[in-house]
């Protein structure tokens, strides 16, 4: 079984290469698989007639207890018969029913297809969370058939509809699906039909799971969306709201009736709705005057005949109401596939403008009344059948309650008469031959035997199964045995009863309907009195509007637009919350020490005076230089503290936001203009310093709280043991905790690539700017040569492309000298760092402080002659380094980023000791390089660039920038 | 362990400041202001890191002497991560400039026009009010006879489906 299942998925999968390949006549290719399908699910026959089931269970997620359980018993085989063979016939219509050259077909024959496997998947699943995953995949299938190609707003809106009104059921049949197995202990529907649980919970997820099937099933009051659907192209209709999709509520109504019909509530819901619905749906296909939508509304008035069959728990209504749901896919399927054909043929499907079709299709108009009298319940096809056992069931018992059994069968009877009133205006509409239409619709082609060779086995089958229906008996007996028998004896399929009461009902609804069709004037003249105006389609878009006035009102209130509002706000909650339990639970620490040591208390003092002056500050430059010195004291805190790596990252750090600050600045104004009222500027204030005093007192209580022995106490040990390194800080970043490393350095790849991007506005960057001695575009009057290296008599190889004004023979000096001797510097301490202070982020910010250097002093052009490579290269290549050195370790018999130890003497150097989480701390280098280069790149040099060019925003010819 | 008195009066005077900062219109000062924040939020986890010792470097200094480590690889990262963010938001500040000629973070215009339109909704349309073959279905008992190719505009027509 799981085999077709996956055989559905490739034929998915393949339809649109398929199709590519032969255009329309990969639908026979793909009828192949539904049809193989079919072959084996009834070649099981066999082995299910007597209540006995196949199964197969794979394992799926054991941790969660998941399986997939497939099982195939009478019911399932029945419907799996109905998708599988249905689906191929539909399939083999489609390779006449596309245009050659429609597109889209490719698209539509997978989803179809899909479709078939989803829904053979939802027949046989036994597992409760996996019916409601296959449920879900077919609704997202129909929303995808009946949207199309999604360029028609009817056809979005019915897609979205049915989609929002199958979702929210699905939703809450997966609530009573979760309930249920709770409270019956097993995540088996089988066990859960054989053994119920009981109580509250069992009650109302059986409530909820009926709120599933009535959506799907389109029952009264979701019905609606059947009818909108029909924008769906016919074997759409004909497939899924006809004869598949739609009756997979019906399948679980009647999958859970044998364990569940008793629950309170139950039969309520289930008799009431589908009674409500087999009438609203009969009068209303009663006045519809396109085909499809007659059929739409037919089809909603059989699923509530069906739920109530289904749903009464005995086993003769049962057993008719297998029967039925046999008999309406197959007359279902073939009266759409027949509107296709006259669609196809005509163009048109309104009955108004047809006329005479019969006698110019003549094949079309046999099939058509074929599957019409089907379902009027003409003798002696399957339809009649069908409807004379339900009769026959109810007249003898059928409900435990004789009463309500009473009123059943008399609005079914009604239903019936309804269905024969609509059935005789189909026929009539599509194939008589009408007076009154002036100007009828003649057909422009006649269809093929193709074209017609699916509604014609449809057909067929329904008149070949009222006669067979005895052979039938064994399969429905399968089901409905395992109902309780209300009457005295069980009914069996068949065609002749003798003279009993059912038969007279049966006679009386094909009268009835004889004579709403007679008087459909008189019908039409009342329906039309009798309309009002509001109508359960009207309601749902009143809901889904007031949805939305709702978030609208709730967005306006909550979102005003300012951001300091909002960070105010989340401010006041931290305030709030951690606050109260701060000031009442904290344990306060009962001693205090003034300082560590003097000199903390001082550099504490410079700070603070520092942070105090940026409040006040409003030139920008003097503010970031203040700012600045907050960093600077840190790190003298973190030298004095004991943390010499801290210090020197912090230096350089600090250093290096200056000098980005200072590329951005220039730009801007001198001043920031304030913007805030002084009543703002209080509020702001008073947060400011409760969340100051919260944080104070927070870190005196944790600094109070810190009592046990860390986590950090063998770190020392394990440093040299297993990271073989003697710097613990160091080997606590490559190796002790490397998987926060690597997602660290993992940000600082997209932080670059967020500010070229940002500076860039079509690729990641622009070409290096290298010199190019052709376009001479200096200040010094001569050419520079190329290459990066500095022609005699001047100290930087670009620097002369700056105008005279901007270049300082001083800083060039130095930076010719210092260069090279810094990034030695910043190789020894990625090197040295696995032992000493220094290792990748020191030495890759070191480097970068190198490369701002040359910028300084040379330009843009000094930039692309010291680092000519694409900062991109850097940070993948140093990503591409630390992932690899993780899964190296997994090479060297080790886990991932572990360190392995390499230990060899060479000839030269003497002992080596060779650790390859360096190999990480070498990525960490290259990030740490590429990151800096980036912002060199895009706030320097490319913002140089577009001053010197005048291009403020690099633009091709046919772009906008939106401001 | 006893607290020094430093420590949380350095922290919470850089968090009162950052956040005052933080919550200013002009995006340099936030930028200045999350800076702040961010030295304020290092020195938090230094000091909850115990008392101060010997730098952890073995052969430099006794384990039992040393400080703790942990806090230590933290900040180190968190340190070099303000660096990468700072350039970013500084890349905002520059953008803004470009674009705008403003690098404060104005009110949200979207969300004023959302807030000013509570009476009305998002989805304007009627089905009463759409024409024929626009309408869902059921709506009015009628489906279109002939489908129209597409009612947007700006898409290629191609094909006439039936």
């Amino acid at each position: 079984m799981l085999a077709l299942l996956l055989l559905h998925l490739a034929a998915a999968a393949l339809a649109p290469l398929l199709v590519r390949w032969w255009g329309r006549q990969a639908f026979l290719a793909l009828a192949l698989v539904p049809a193989a399908s079919f072959g084996w699910i009834v070649s099981r026959l066999g082995s299910v007639t007597d209540g006995g089931d196949l199964r197969e269970t794979v394992p799926w997620i054991p941790t969660l207890d998941l399986e997939i359980v497939l099982r195939l018993d009478a019911l399932a085989l029945t419907l799996a018969a109905l998708v599988t063979g249905v689906g191929a016939l539909v399939l083999v219509y489609c390779a006449r029913y596309v245009e050659p050259d429609a597109d889209g077909t490719g698209r539509f024959a997978g989803t179809l297809t899909a479709f078939a496997g989803a829904m053979l998947g939802l027949v046989l699943a036994d597992d409760l969370l996996l019916l409601y995953v296959f449920w879900e995949l077919t609704t997202v299938f129909s929303f995808l058939l009946i949207g199309g190609d999604g360029r028609r707003l009817a056809a979005r809106r019915a897609a979205s509809q049915a989609l929002v009104l199958t979702t929210a059921g699905g939703l809450a049949m997966l609530v009573g699906l979760l309930l249920i197995g709770r409270a019956s202990g097993t995540h088996l529907l089988s066990e859960v039909v054989s053994k119920p649980g009981s109580g509250t919970a069992m009650v109302a997820g059986t409530l909820l799971v009926l709120a599933g099937a009535v959506t799907k099933s389109a029952m009264v009051p979701f019905h609606f969306w059947l009818p909108a659907a029909m924008e769906a192209p016919t074997p759409v209709s004909a497939y899924l709201h006809a004869a598949a999709m739609v009756k997979a509520g019906i399948y679980l109504v009647a999958r859970l009736a044998p364990g569940l019909a008793d629950q309170p509530g139950w039969r309520p819901v289930v008799l009431g709705l589908g009674a409500a619905t087999m009438l609203v749906g009969g009068y209303r296909a009663l006045r519809q005057t396109d085909l499809k939508l007659l059929l739409a509304f037919g089809t909603v008035s059989q699923l509530g005949f069906l739920v109530v069959l289904m749903g009464a728990g005995s086993r003769e209504l049962a057993a008719a109401g297998l029967a039925m749901t046999l008999a309406h896919a197959l007359f279902k399927s073939t009266l759409f596939l027949t509107v296709g054909v006259i669609d196809h043929a005509t163009g048109t499907r309104d009955l108004r403008r047809l006329s005479g079709l019969g006698r110019e299709l003549p094949v079309v108009a046999v099939i058509g009344c074929l599957g019409a009298a089907s379902m009027a319940g003409v003798p002696p096809l399957l339809g009649f059948v069908g409807k004379e056992a339900a009769f026959a069931g109810l007249w003898d018992a059928g409900l435990p309650d004789r009463t309500a059994a009473a009123v059943v069968l008399a609005v079914l009877v009604l239903g019936s008469a309804l269905t024969a009133g609509y059935s005789a205006r189909f026929v009539w509409g599509a194939f008589a031959r009408k007076r009154e239409v002036v100007e009828p619709v003649g057909a422009d082609s006649r269809p093929g035997a193709l074209f017609l060779a699916a509604p014609a086995v449809l057909a067929l089958a329904g008149l070949l199964a009222g006669p067979a229906s005895p052979l039938l008996e064994h399969l429905v007996a399968g089901y409905a045995d395992t109902l309780p028998l209300f009457a005295p004896e069980p009914e069996h399929l068949g065609l002749w009863h003798g003279w009993q009461p059912a038969l007279a009902l049966s006679a009386v609804s094909l009268l009835g309907g004889a004579a709403l069709f007679a008087g459909r004037a008189a019908v039409t003249r009342t329906q039309r009195r009798l309309a009002v105006g509001a109508s359960a389609d009207e309601g749902y878009w009143n809901v889904v509007q007031g949805l939305d006035r709702l978030s609208i009102l709730v967005t306006g209130t909550t979102q005003r637009g300012s951001l300091p509002a909002y960070l105010g706000t989340i401010l006041v909650v931290v305030l709030a919350l951690p606050g109260t339990l701060l000031l009442t639970r904290a344990p306060w620490p009962g001693e205090w020490r003034a300082w560590d040591s003097p000199v903390q208390a001082l550099v504490g003092v410079v700070v603070l005076a520092a942070a105090a002056m940026s409040l006040r500050i409003r030139q920008r430059l003097s503010a970031v230089l203040v700012v600045g010195v907050t960093g600077y004291g840190l790190a003298v805190l973190f030298a004095l503290q004991g943390a010499p790596d801290l210090a020197l990252t912090q230096f350089l750090v600090e250093t290096l936001t200056l000098v980005t600050f200072v590329l951005v600045l220039r730009q801007l104004p001198k001043d920031i203009s304030e913007r805030h009222r002084p009543r703002e500027r209080l509020v702001r204030g008073v947060i400011a310093v409760g969340v100051g005093a919260l944080m104070a007192a927070a870190s005196a209580v944790a600094i109070g709280a810190r009592d046990a022995p860390p986590v950090s106490a063998d770190y020392p040990e394990e440093a040299y043991g297993f990271g073989g390194g003697k710097n613990i800080v160091n080997v606590t970043l490559v190796d002790i905790r490397a998987w926060d490393t690597l997602g660290e350095i993992s940000l600082l790849v997209v932080a670059a690539t967020g500010v070229a991007s940002l500076v860039f506005l079509r690729r990641r960057t622009g070409a290096v700017d290298r010199l190019d001695p052709a376009a001479g575009a200096t200040h010094g009057g001569d050419t520079p040569a190329g290459g990066g290296r500095a022609p005699r008599g001047r100290w930087l190889a670009a620097s002369v492309t700056l105008p005279p004004e901007r270049r300082s023979v001083v800083l060039e000096v130095i930076t010719r000298v210092l260069f090279h001797t810094i990034l030695v510097f910043s190789l020894y301490l990625l090197f040295s760092g696995h032992n000493e202070p220094g290792g990748g982020f020191a030495g890759g910010l070191v480097a970068g402080l190198a490369l701002v250097l040359r910028y300084l002093a040379g330009g843009r052009y000094e930039l692309g002659e010291a680092a000519p490579v694409d900062p991109g290269v850097l940070l993948g290549a140093g990503l591409l380094f630390a992932g690899a050195t993780g899964a190296g370790g997994l090479f060297l018999g080790a886990e991932v980023l572990q360190t392995a130890i390499l230990e060899t003497t060479l000839p030269v150097l003497g002992d080596v000791k060779l650790v390859t989480s360096l190999f990480f701390d070498m990525g960490v280098y290259l990030i740490v390089v590429g990151l800096v280069l980036d912002v060199l790149r895009s706030l320097g040099a490319e913002v140089d660039r577009q001053e010197d060019d005048d291009d403020p925003i690099e633009l091709g010819e046919d772009e906008v920038v939106i401001r | 362990m006893t607290p020094t008195i430093v420590f949380p009066v350095l922290i919470g005077g850089l968090y009162a400041a950052g956040i005052y900062l933080l919550l200013d219109r002009s995006l340099t000062r936030v930028l200045l202001g999350f800076l702040l924040l961010g030295n304020a939020t290092n020195l938090l986890l230094l000091s909850t890191g115990g008392p101060g010792g010997m730098a952890p470097i073995l052969g430099y200094s006794e384990p039992e002497d040393m400080s703790d480590p942990l806090p230590q690889a933290l900040i180190l990262t968190a340190i070099v991560i303000t660096f990468g963010v700072a350039a970013f938001v500084l890349a905002m500040i520059h953008r803004s400039w470009r674009l705008a000629r403003n690098e404060a973070v104005s009110t949200d215009e979207e969300d004023r026009r959302v807030a000013a339109r509570s009476a009305t909704d998002a989805d304007e349309l009627d089905p009463d009010e759409l024409a024929p073959e626009d309408r869902p279905a059921g709506h009015a008992d009628s489906l279109p006879v002939r489908r129209i190719p597409a009612d947007d505009v700006d898409l290629p027509v191609t094909g006439v489906e039936r």
